[in-house]
């Protein structure tokens, strides 16, 4: 601590703590001062442009047409209008709303216009089609099926590959993501016992080439196409599957719900199956998209899944 | 010297600190209570139902808040991936609110209908296993404790003295119904709210396991409404705008 006492020369406040302790009275820098008016200056100014004071129950919305927003407002019933109001966020919003449909619309309208084909066939709308549709698919389909698409066993469906449980075409991807899809298959285990979910399971395996015990698997072709389980009636005499209702094509090395590719072993393949078919499925639900995404935007995503990943047919 | 007296009275001092910080928070907050266009008139909104609420309180005691937050402002890239910007009115039953700040993950005020119960199920569990890249916690014990309801009541009767309009009696039902339809209105009736909720469960089987009722039920059921309730397909495109 310094003992050298200096007498205090500045006006002080007057306070004096401690027999010594003093509190300099300096006056504020100038160019505090200044800044200090400035913010006043400011306020004033911005109370003319910007929403600022409560009065009652409405508010001061700066001085009339001096800083107004001008925006094109769609009506429910579609029809456009052109409007003006005071500076606010939600109208400034719409006015950026309206630059970027500006910017798009060449392309909206154009894809809108055209036929799923032609716009495949379209290089420059394909290359707006895997822009925006690759963010679209990000934000909402790559949660589920996952990046690139390429799907997860026992959760969503692979887009990338040939095989389509709702059916490939434009149409067909176009319902599927509109409307949503719940395949539903019923539980069998009280309709079957476990020697005969064991021996329907067997012939399934038998479909795709899988191991199988082939007694069983005879057993189980009867149990198939009979009218106990009634497989054949969602999956087809031939087992091929049927796109109305998205029951699986069982002949195809493609599996969805039982992991039998991942499963070593011939039994852990025949337990995937048996516990699917013991369970029954009613976990597959693709959501309905038609709320959220709009039509243009459904049909980019449609030609995007078709197209881009390359899985349409 | 008076400016002497305050710095020389702690009492004095704090009291008149807290009144000048108060003015400042008053001068924001107050007016807002009288300005008649703060919350949007809107169909649709309504109170939670006995599951959505328990879930709504499972969501807090989980901290989710502290990465998620629940206001979709009124900007172009918000917009485009998230949907309409939230309305004060979305939550006027929200006691707190969840609006919150921080964003470590997504904005979930429109996650609702997005994503189906059995994904909600699986990422709450492990949420790499399907986000590789994600850094949200795994939260495997939600479907695995049965949902604790004993309370439900009371914390119903709690939210009803902040002026959400759960009805205990029959002219409250009543008058519930012809704000919020039957159908509603019957989920906000305190007296049957245990059956609700059971009802509820087994219906939307949230957790995807018909046989137990988790607290997984109850918190996906609360995902599942967020910003559902109102139909904006049903409003010009600028009809919020005129509340600000
Ligand atoms: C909540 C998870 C989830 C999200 C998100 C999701 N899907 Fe799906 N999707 C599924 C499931 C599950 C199925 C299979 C449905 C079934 O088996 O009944 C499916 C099926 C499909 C099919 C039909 C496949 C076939 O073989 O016929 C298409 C096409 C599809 N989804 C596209 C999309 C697109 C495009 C998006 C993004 C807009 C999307 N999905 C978002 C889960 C999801
Ligand atoms: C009511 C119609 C229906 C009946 C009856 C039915 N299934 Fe299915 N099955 C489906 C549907 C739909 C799916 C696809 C479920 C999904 O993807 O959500 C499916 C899926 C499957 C799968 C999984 C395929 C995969 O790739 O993941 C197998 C295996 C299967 N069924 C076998 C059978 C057998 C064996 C029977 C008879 C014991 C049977 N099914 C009876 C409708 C049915
Ligand atoms: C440490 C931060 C953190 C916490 C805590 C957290 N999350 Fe997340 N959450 C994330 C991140 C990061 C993502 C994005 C990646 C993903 O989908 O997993 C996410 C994604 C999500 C999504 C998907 C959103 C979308 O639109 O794709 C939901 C729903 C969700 N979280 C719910 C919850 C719930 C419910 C809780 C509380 C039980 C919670 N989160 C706690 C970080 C967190």
């Amino acid at each position: 601590m310094s003992q050298d006492n200096k007498k205090v020369t500045v006006e002080t406040t007057g306070h004096v703590w401690d027999d010594d302790l003093q509190e300099l009275n300096n006056p504020l820098p100038r160019w505090w001062i200044w800044g200090f008016y400035i913010t006043f200056t400011f306020a004033l100014v911005y109370w003319m442009f910007y929403p600022a004071w409560p009065v009652g129950n409405t508010y001061t919305k700066g001085v009339a047409g001096l800083n107004n927003v001008t925006y094109v407002a769609t009506k429910v019933d579609g029809t456009q209008e052109t409007k003006n109001t005071h500076w606010n966020m939600r109208s400034k919003l719409m006015v950026e709303m309206n630059e970027l449909q500006k910017e798009q619309k060449q392309y909206v309208d154009k894809v809108a216009a055209t036929s799923f084909e032609d716009v495949a066939k379209d290089p420059e709308l394909m290359q707006f089609v895997n822009s925006a549709g690759k963010a679209l698919f990000a934000t909402n389909c790559v949660p589920c099926h996952q990046v690139g698409g390429q799907g997860k066993v026992k959760f969503a469906p692979n887009l990338t590959d040939d095989h389509w449980q709702y059916g490939g075409t434009y149409e067909n991807i176009e319902t599927t993501i509109i409307a949503g899809r719940n395949g539903m298959m019923p539980a069998f285990k009280a309709i079957l016992n476990d020697a005969e979910l064991t021996q329907v399971s067997h012939y399934v395996l038998s479909l795709s080439g899988e191991p199988h015990n082939a007694a069983s698997a005879k057993l189980g072709d009867t149990i198939f196409h009979g009218d106990k389980a009634g497989c054949y009636a969602c999956h087809g005499a031939e087992a091929k599957g049927n796109i109305a209702i998205g029951s699986a094509n069982l002949t195809d090395k493609i599996w969805l719900w039982p992991d039998v590719l991942g499963a070593k072993t011939p039994e852990a393949k025949l337990t995937e199956v048996k516990t699917l078919l013991y369970g029954g499925m009613n976990k597959g639900v693709m959501p309905v998209w038609s709320t959220r995404l709009k039509p243009e935007q459904i049909k980019l995503l449609t030609v995007y899944v078709h197209e881009s990943l390359g899985g349409g047919k | 010297m008076k400016h002497d007296k305050i710095e020389r009275n702690v009492g004095i001092l704090i009291i008149l600190t807290m009144l000048a910080i108060s003015a400042g928070g008053l001068v924001e907050i107050l007016p807002l209570f009288f300005i008649k266009e703060t919350v949007e008139k809107v169909d649709g909104v309504h109170p939670y139902s006995p599951l959505e609420l328990r879930g709504r309180d499972i969501y807090i005691r989980e901290g989710c808040y502290l990465c998620h937050s629940q206001m979709i402002r009124p900007f172009r890239d918000e917009a485009l991936r998230y949907g309409h910007y939230s309305l004060a009115a979305e939550s006027k039953y929200d006691h707190p609110f969840q609006w919150g700040s921080k964003r470590t993950g997504p904005d979930l005020a429109r996650v609702g209908g997005k994503y189906s119960n059995d994904w909600h199920t699986q990422h709450l569990t492990a949420p790499r296993s399907l986000v590789p890249q994600s850094v949200m916690p795994n939260y495997p014990w939600l479907s695995k404790t049965a949902l604790d309801y004993s309370d439900i009541q009371g914390r119903m009767r709690a939210l009803r003295v902040t002026g959400v309009p759960y009805s205990t009696s029959k002219a409250e039902f009543d008058r519930n119904v012809k704000e919020f339809g039957e159908e509603t209105a019957k989920s906000l009736h305190i007296p049957d709210a245990e059956k609700n909720l059971i009802a509820q469960a087994q219906t939307g089987n949230f957790d995807t396991n018909p046989e137990k009722l988790t607290e997984m039920d109850a918190l996906v059921s609360y995902l599942q409404l967020l910003g559902t309730m109102v139909d904006f397909r049903k409003y010009d495109d600028d009809y919020f705008a005129k509340f600000r």
